[in-house]
């Protein structure tokens, strides 16, 4: 266990953001939620998994919704701590340590905001690895664990229990629709986990993979480097294309945004075209038709000049960026977990095939 | 005849141009005075010299970057105060939060958070706290606070919260300016409240900025209307441009590449506009620059303010080159000490104006004083300009053929005639007063960003391009000439009911 620095929550903002792989919302209104808790005293701890007892018990959280809704309805430490009060309540027993659900976007701060209000310390690693758009897209779903019961808060006086629910599919429409009714933005604390799931299930290390490559973007901004090389260097990524977008399409189904991006190509790769689909995340990318990276291998759009993150949302014509990959965590690697997270669990008739096999 | 007079107050000099129609028949540069108002009044006399009949023009249009300047100067702003409605929502983020604190500490007079606003679907999220607010007006009054900035979640798409504050304030404190989010941006909170909060510490700056720039014009004989250029390259009367300054923040680069595309008659092109310190390269889209993206920090506070999108390179006429150790261009500048510094001038620095003078390219100041530079030396710095400026039309450029390139601006000597990547470069008559030309020509718009729910597509662009037609129609439009400029559309994933968000942005010319 150790402390964590308002400079490493900074740092964690920028390399979450691209983990997020174009999902998972921009972690900007979380930060400044930090810094106000920094500022009146707060310090998070960092704690190993290892450290756990295994039938200690940890609360995984989420801010559930609308990124777009979280843009007028700014996220609020209490709410996120109300979720694991809930929970702490119909459960009947304490928590000894709160984790993220997604390290990718926005929910990789979430932890650190219960966290804060509640005195506990934060796991570091999450069940994703990166950002994912369905319930089902756990490590801890692709390891069959319980998914209930869950509890929902509201930033009015509104919360429910999911107390049941026959699958991972269910707990997913259930707690939709009570995220939807209460404006489609709600506080989640997820099944409960022991310390020996955590352990066993979780994908641990990767609050402090994230802290890294945030810390590699600001050392290469600071010494005028390129801030791309730095995050392929300090995540072992494959620079997979550079150019200029070239044609958004993005459409609404089934409540997620899908959609593809055309970037033609310029300098090393001027004359060629890639071209990305995306369900909240990108999910694969062709290079001139042909697939050249596929879900659950990170594909990261950043901006070709500062290296910030861009997510799908704020995709926009003409915007100049570079196409990275960056390994998946092993557990979305193995067969259950390609069923889970590869490209035909995203409507893709490919078989997986991995940019760095 | 239609007759306008266009004229931009820049940090150096002030221009002023007579339209008559489509054609420049006169045009003045004067420099620019602390006053501000001097530089007008003595830019309206020359004009007015030169073409007597510009008294008989039917409109005014001042592009200014005063109200800039002052935020990024930290001068002439007002203690405010701020009232956010979304409570119990949005608690732990107060107004002001992400500013610098030098600034925030310098304007920050009250800061009030009251019950209220609205869901994404336009539902209330709880009753509007009309009580809460009453009280904290009657304490922004006992304060002295005479402006005061009103942003409500969800505002964009339900203005009531808002309007209902306003009428609160205005009954308590008769004198007050009160900005609502509402009016000056879209979805995005804390980005609109600060925009809004930003307008309201200039609205006084403003309105006795615009009250002297009419002043000036009525005492230089011209009786038309006064009207301030924006940052998208559309005019308000500047009776009501006085309560919205933060829409003039970037205005300038904004009129240069207006000129630029009416000078040339072409809608889409690149413009470069060489100045004496910077270059800045932008890309015209129907005829108005393409805007940036992002987040807009404008004096360190985050906003979402609609800003050309502009490549800056450290290239002008008073750039310094150096030859020890080895050939280096800029970044630095003598700035606006050129006459004074610059070798042709008499002074001892070599400037790209010395090296374009030695090659050629223009004649200024005394020719013999660069005769004995090296050819070799005016041959790499004029290659490594060309690379330069090459490189950036590059980075600009949206798509792969060649494209025109439209130069102005007072260095735009410098540009090549042939340059890679490009398929003409224009050069245009007027280039170095392109800014007030483009002043001279502005439009009125409109623009809506909504959240439309279980309509089809092409019906919520529909209402959305109705929405921004009535707002251009109010700003001063001429519905008969209103033409759509922008329009996008953004499916919401999670949102129930086929939530679609849709943007549309009209423009049109003043109505007579």
């Amino acid at each position: 266990m150790r402390p964590v620095t308002l400079d490493e929550i900074e740092s964690l903002a920028i390399g979450a953001w691209i983990l997020g792989t174009g999902g998972g919302g921009s972690p900007y209104l979380a930060l400044l939620n930090m810094r106000q808790l920094y500022k009146e005293g707060v310090t998070c701890r960092l704690m190993e998994a290892s450290e756990l007892n295994d039938d200690d018990l940890v609360a995984v959280v989420s801010n559930m919704g609308a990124p777009l809704v979280g843009q007028e309805r700014l996220t609020d430490p209490k709410t996120m701590a109300l979720a694991v009060t809930m929970m702490e309540e119909y459960l009947g027993r304490k928590f000894q340590a709160v984790m993220s659900l997604e390290i990718g976007g926005g929910n990789s701060i979430q932890p650190f905001m219960a966290a804060a209000m509640l005195d506990l310390p934060v796991i570091d690693g999450d069940c994703m690895g990166r950002a994912f758009p369905e319930a089902q897209m756990t490590s801890f779903a692709i390891h069959d664990l319980r998914m209930y019961p869950l509890t929902l808060a509201d930033v009015r006086d509104n919360a429910v229990v999911v107390a049941r629910a026959a699958s991972w599919k269910w707990m997913e429409r259930i707690s939709r629709k009570a995220c939807v009714e209460v404006g489609s933005i709600a506080s989640t604390c997820k099944a409960p986990r022991t310390g020996k799931e955590i352990k066993d299930c979780a994908i641990l290390g990767s609050t402090t993979k994230a802290i890294g490559i945030g810390r590699a973007v600001q050392a290469a901004r600071r010494a005028h480097r390129d801030p791309i090389d730095a995050v392929l260097e300090v995540a072992g990524g494959i620079r997979l294309f550079a150019g200029k977008i070239r044609d958004i399409a993005r459409r609404t189904t089934e409540g997620f945004l899908r959609g593809t991006a055309e970037i033609e190509g310029l300098d090393d790769f001027r004359g060629t075209g890639f071209r990305l689909a995306f369900q909240n995340e990108f999910a694969v990318g062709w290079l001139d038709g042909v697939p050249r990276v596929m879900t659950p291998d990170l594909i990261c759009v950043l901006d070709t000049v500062s290296g910030d993150a861009i997510g799908t949302e704020t995709l926009r014509y003409g915007q100049r960026v570079t196409v990275i990959a960056l390994p998946a965590p092993p557990i979305l690697l193995t067969p259950k977990g390609i069923d889970h997270v590869g490209p035909r669990a995203f409507g893709y008739d490919l078989d997986f095939q991995s940019v760095f096999a | 005849m239609r007759r306008r007079i266009g004229i931009d107050v820049g940090g150096t000099n002030t221009d002023a141009v007579l339209l008559e129609e489509d054609a420049v028949v006169a045009s003045v540069k004067t420099p620019t005075t602390a006053d501000v108002t001097g530089g007008i009044t003595r830019a309206l006399a020359g004009l007015l010299e030169r073409a007597p009949a510009a008294r008989q023009a039917q409109a005014v249009m001042i592009g200014t970057t005063h109200f800039t300047n002052a935020v990024v100067q930290r001068r002439d702003l007002d203690r405010i105060a701020a009232v956010r409605i979304g409570l119990p929502s949005g608690a732990s983020l107060p107004p002001f939060v992400d500013w610098p604190e030098d600034l925030a500490a310098m304007v920050r007079g009250e800061v009030v958070m009251l019950e209220g606003g609205h869901e994404f679907d336009g539902r209330p999220l709880v009753p509007f706290d009309a009580a809460g607010m009453r009280e904290a007006a009657r304490r922004f009054r006992r304060a002295g606070i005479r402006s005061v900035a009103v942003a409500a979640v969800f505002s964009p798409l339900n203005a009531a919260g808002e309007e209902d504050a306003a009428a609160i304030l205005r009954e308590e404190i008769p004198d007050v300016a009160v900005t609502l989010s509402h009016r000056l941006g879209r979805i995005g909170l804390l980005e609109r409240e600060n925009a809004a909060l930003l307008n309201a510490c200039l609205v006084r700056l403003a309105m006795k900025t615009t009250r002297a720039f009419t002043t000036a014009l009525r005492a230089s004989g011209i009786e038309a209307p006064l009207y301030l250029t924006q940052n998208d390259g559309t005019v308000m009367l500047a009776e009501v441009a006085e309560t919205y300054p933060v829409y003039s923040f970037a205005s300038g680069p904004t009129n240069s590449m207006r000129g630029a595309a009416f000078l040339s008659k072409r809608d889409e092109a690149l413009v470069i506009d060489v100045g004496g310190t910077t270059t800045d390269i932008g890309s015209l889209r129907h005829g108005f620059p393409r805007e940036a993206n992002n987040v807009v920090e404008i004096g360190g506070v985050r906003t979402l303010f609609r800003m050309p999108d502009l490549l800056s390179l450290g290239l002008g006429g008073g750039t310094r080159v150096a030859t020890d150790p080895s050939l280096a261009i800029g970044p630095s500048s003598v700035g606006f000490r050129l006459t004074e510094e610059a070798r042709v001038f008499g002074g001892d620095v070599l400037t790209i104006t010395d090296v374009a003078v030695a090659a050629g390219l223009i004649d200024l100041g005394d020719k013999k004083r660069v005769a004995a530079l090296p050819p070799a030396l005016v041959e790499a710095v004029l290659a490594r300009v060309r690379a330069m400026i090459e490189e950036g039309v590059d980075r600009m450029k949206t798509e792969a053929g060649d494209v025109p390139l439209i130069a102005v601006g007072g260095g735009s000597f410098l540009v090549p005639p042939r340059l890679a990547g490009v398929s003409e470069v224009l050069s245009v008559p007027h280039q170095s007063v392109a800014n007030a030309v483009g002043a001279a020509i502005a439009q009125v718009s409109g623009e809506v960003d909504q959240i439309f729910q279980d309509l089809s597509r092409d019906e919520a662009i529909a209402r959305a391009q109705r929405a921004a037609e009535d707002k251009a129609v109010a700003a001063g439009a001429d519905r008969a000439t209103i033409n759509v400029v922008e329009m996008e559309d953004l499916p919401l994933s999670y949102l129930p009911g086929n939530s679609l968000r849709t943007r549309v942005r009209v423009v049109g010319e003043i109505a007579r």
